[in-house]
């Protein structure tokens, strides 16, 4: 059954990037052992700046050096521990890859790679988008992806993770995001896709706080008689293929909306998944085309690439026509 | 400090570093390939260690609180192999059956910690090891272990800024219970690392970036190789004080005449008459007191 959600929030801001922080400090609370990396972009007034306050001894700073910091997330991994190891966003893909894919998943180590300020919600411009992750991460064997839809699932994540094995990347958004759901009463599984609204005419495929915009495009297309279903693929790799072909043969249609390139992320891997399942239905990739990106707000960015509400909505009435 | 040290024990060691030499050079002849200038320049050092120096037992690779040897210039993995199979965990014949056989491989050209449980650090890619150590070195004063993490780079990938990253954060943490030792046999893939990219003067900047630097001048004499490592301060977890730093000057296939510092015997196999060459040169050329 479809699970409850939180559809006229706007104003119910929350944010995941916060809630990874509040999380590891109640673990740390509750006498969980685990040790805590960051870059230098871990503020103070932030959860996880007073979880650096509080628990010192277990928390090491490596400044603005991720290859070091990944590399050292793995060694203290090696050493036995369970490691959360944060990394400003495009960073952590673009500087360490070659740690991400040795160190980390190649030395097979339990460390939680915190990607915060994904796709383009840092703002700031291409040296600052994290549009190439995905499809990095999609490439390494033994890496399990997840990117938390709100807050509330960013903690059931980061809590799953302390009794998952093998290497992680949890990709979490700026900051201020609605909430997707109305509480934490739904099971949770990594690499389970979550049927967040169920649809008869198109299957909207989704991943991290893009879900939102793609709930808000299903219910202005509901007003117009259009039934669109929104999966949350929280977990792009190993990705729930099931699903995928499921909910896709149920509609005939497919839109994927994702806050990285066309090129390589959910939507290459969802196209996959569909062309060799023999699917013959209509297929559309909503993403950051595969140019730099024009410099605005995240909102602004989105809107201009259709990756809002209403462009989903348009892209959408567009291929049912 | 020699005076500490028991000359028939370094005699003992230099006969092992002979016989380690001899199945190096007859292991890299049967599997065909190899890194042989690397993998000559390092055996005393890691004979120093593995025999004698660290807190180690072949019979409990994953013993509680054992040193942490992490090879970062992971193509000379044969070395370690090669030591591991003298100290009775494997047979030459056993690793040439299972070097880089497909699904029945567990020994390849850059070691799998997954496939040889003794090694700490799956490597190969260059410039992994120093961070990775700072991590083990963290990890241990986190969890107050008496362990020592002892990382080796090779002066080639010293080249990749990786160490200077880890560099600075050994010295900013202060983790007295690390030591990086650096196998400089002063050639690299192409030529001489001064031509391709001079590092030097590396005792001023590690020492720069707040780290104790021991020099050996002759890192392929087992008995200054001795000496250096106990200059190394006692190895406490907890206290804040400057890691170490060991400069160990080598030569590039040392033992085999015409192997010793010659680039073109960084990487590649050897030769049915160039082994008989190198068995003779590596028994003519060892050290006697």
């Amino acid at each position: 059954m479809a699970v409850k959600t939180t559809y006229n929030f706007d104003e119910m801001l929350s944010s995941a990037r916060e809630a990874y922080g509040e999380e590891l400090l109640s673990m740390a609370d509750a006498g969980e052992d685990f040790v805590f990396c960051f870059s230098d972009n871990v503020a103070p007034s932030t959860a996880a700046g007073k979880m650096v306050a509080k628990y010192p001894d277990r928390c090491f700073n490596f400044g603005i050096a991720e290859p070091n910091e990944v590399g050292a997330s793995a060694g203290l991994a090696l050493s036995g521990l369970t490691v959360f190891s944060q990394v400003f966003g495009p960073f952590l893909p673009l500087r360490a890859a070659d740690q991400i894919h040795t160190d980390i998943a190649y030395n097979d180590v339990k460390v939680r790679l915190i990607g915060t300020h994904s796709g383009v919600t840092a703002a700031g411009g291409p040296t600052h988008n994290d549009i190439a992750d995905l499809a990095l991460y999609r490439a390494i064997p033994n890496l399990t992806v997840c990117v938390p839809a709100d807050a509330g699932q960013c903690k059931k994540i980061i809590r799953k993770s302390m009794d998952y094995d093998g290497p992680m990347i949890i990709r979490i958004d700026r900051a201020g995001s609605p909430n997707v759901y109305a509480d934490d009463s739904y099971e949770y599984e990594i690499g389970k896709a979550i049927e967040t609204v169920a649809g008869d005419d198109v299957t909207i495929i989704s991943t991290g706080s893009n879900i939102y915009e793609c709930m808000m495009a299903s219910k202005a297309l509901a007003e117009e008689g259009i039934s669109a279903g929104v999966i949350d693929m929280h977990t792009i790799k190993p990705l729930d293929t099931e699903a995928i072909i499921k909910y896709s043969r149920k509609t005939g249609a497919v839109v994927t909306v994702e806050d990285h390139s066309i090129n390589g992320g959910l939507g290459g891997a969802v196209a996959e998944v569909l062309c060799e399942a023999g699917f013959s239905g209509k297929f559309k990739r909503i993403g950051m085309p595969d140019e730099f990106s024009v410099l605005g707000s995240p909102d602004e960015i989105y809107h201009y690439y259709g990756m809002d509400r209403d462009g989903i909505a348009k892209t959408i009435k567009g291929m049912l026509k | 400090m020699s005076s500490n040290i028991d000359m028939k024990r370094v005699v003992e060691l230099e006969d092992k570093c002979l016989k380690i030499r001899k199945d190096l050079l007859n292991f890299i002849y049967r599997i065909g390939m190899g890194h042989l200038g690397g993998e000559l320049s390092i055996v005393e050092v890691c004979v120093a260690l593995y025999y004698e120096y660290m807190n180690w037992d072949s019979k409990d690779v994953k013993m509680k609180d054992r040193d942490r040897f992490i090879l970062s210039k992971g193509h000379c993995s044969e070395t370690l192999y090669t030591i591991f199979q003298d100290m009775g965990l494997y047979t030459i014949d056993y690793m040439v059956e299972h070097f880089e056989t497909l699904d029945t491989a567990q020994f390849g050209m850059h070691s799998n910690r997954k496939y040889v449980p003794a090694i700490e650090v799956s490597a190969g890619s260059l410039g992994h090891g120093l961070p990775i150590a700072v991590g083990e070195a963290l990890g241990a004063r986190y969890k107050k272990a008496p362990w020592r993490t002892i990382v080796m780079v090779g002066d080639g990938e010293f080249d990749e800024g990786t160490n200077w990253e880890a560099l600075m954060a050994g010295g900013h943490h202060q983790l007295g219970n690390l030591v990086a030792i650096l196998d400089k046999n002063s050639v690299q893939m192409t030529g001489p690392t001064k031509e391709v990219m001079n590092i030097e003067p590396v005792k001023e900047k590690v020492e720069a970036f707040g780290w104790n630097c021991i020099e050996i001048e002759d890192g392929n004499d087992m008995l200054q190789v001795l000496e250096a490592l106990d200059k190394i301060p006692t190895c406490d977890p907890v206290k804040r004080q400057k890691p170490t730093f060991i400069i160990s000057n080598t030569v590039k296939g040392k033992g085999v005449d015409f192997m010793e510092n010659n680039y073109k015997w960084h990487g590649g196999g050897i030769a049915k008459e160039q082994l008989d060459e190198a068995l003779a040169d590596v028994e003519k050329n060892r050290m006697v007191r």
